[in-house]
């Protein structure tokens, strides 16, 4: 079902996102953001600059809260704005869930807009990317 | 004490709002592509030209997060990550600081950004903080990225950046 304005309200969770990263992921994320940095796709690097593993970009955790948003709010919201503290590390092959609660509806300069709470949650349910997001909506 | 000195020096602060050489980045559908299918988006509009127009872009639009790709030069380009290499060293604080994490990102969007888009990004600290945490001295440095589109001029985004050193 498609979001509206009117069928917003404020404290209502979002549709989660579940991502959990294979290394090809992260293979493909490096192609796709150009960074290109060996601790998330080679383990021996990665170990060797004194992590435990490789590790998830913090960049795609911002890009899968990214998608999180557009999901939810379809085609009738844009972004104006959203981001997110890089607080904890995330490891491929283990889930990362994406989740948000509405925090505030409310007009301004016109616009009809929603202030989201937006985070990742790691296996142990800590928030690893928290984070805010601004939408407009068109209806 | 001596120590209890600002990390922050003269020269630091002589920064601030300094901006950098602009960075061509480029929008192209390739990119987009491929970051839409590395993040694992499934909207349509991310992929098939049509369906973006008929969402009311002009072409594919970025997904969120996607600022186009710095233009690759191997005569000036970082081949790790890309951006352009070297450039004028930020200033050291007055006690060094060894470890640096990548604090969080903030993108706001004042348009759309649609694949033909040529933008022209000028980064430049904004702002430097300094606090004394159970792990030491902390540097914050906060800086801002603005993204021009280059056949109207128009500010499109602007993304924030918040490093830590400590």
């Amino acid at each position: 079902m498609t979001v509206t304005w009117d069928s917003i309200s404020e404290g209502q969770a979002i549709t989660e996102l579940k991502k959990n990263c294979s290394t090809q992921q992260l293979v493909q994320w490096a192609a796709g953001s150009g960074d290109f940095y060996q601790i998330h796709y080679d383990k021996d690097f990665a170990v060797g600059t004194g992590l435990s593993n490789i590790i998830v970009h913090g960049a795609l955790k911002n890009a899968f809260l990214g998608q999180l948003v557009h999901d939810w709010m379809g085609p009738n919201g844009r972004i104006k704005k959203y981001g997110c503290s890089y607080r904890g590390m995330d490891y491929p092959n283990q889930d990362i869930t994406c989740k948000g609660i509405v925090r505030r509806k409310y007009e301004e300069g016109g616009e009809k807009l929603v202030d989201l709470e937006i985070w990742s949650e790691n296996p142990e349910g800590n928030k690893t990317t928290p984070g805010t997001a601004t939408v407009a909506f068109s209806k | 004490m001596a120590d209890e000195e600002s990390l922050i020096t003269d020269e630091m602060r002589a920064t601030i709002g300094v901006r950098s050489e602009p960075t061509i980045c480029e929008v192209d559908k390739l990119q987009i592509r491929l970051f839409a299918r590395s993040v694992g988006h499934v909207d349509p509009i991310f992929y098939d030209e049509a369906e973006a127009k008929k969402a009311g872009y002009r072409s594919l639009p970025c997904p969120p997060g996607y600022l186009g790709t710095p233009v690759y030069d191997p005569r000036y380009s970082d081949p790790t990550f890309g951006g352009r290499r070297g450039g004028a060293r930020a200033p050291e604080p007055r006690r060094p600081l060894k470890r640096i994490l990548n604090g969080g990102t903030e993108i706001e969007y004042f348009d759309s950004i649609c694949a033909g888009d040529v933008l022209e990004s000028t980064s430049y600290v904004s702002e430097i903080v300094e606090r004394k945490g159970s792990i030491g001295d902390m540097l914050i440095t906060t800086s801002k990225n603005e993204y021009k589109r280059k056949s109207d001029g128009k500010v499109v985004a602007v993304m924030t950046g918040t490093g830590i050193r400590y």
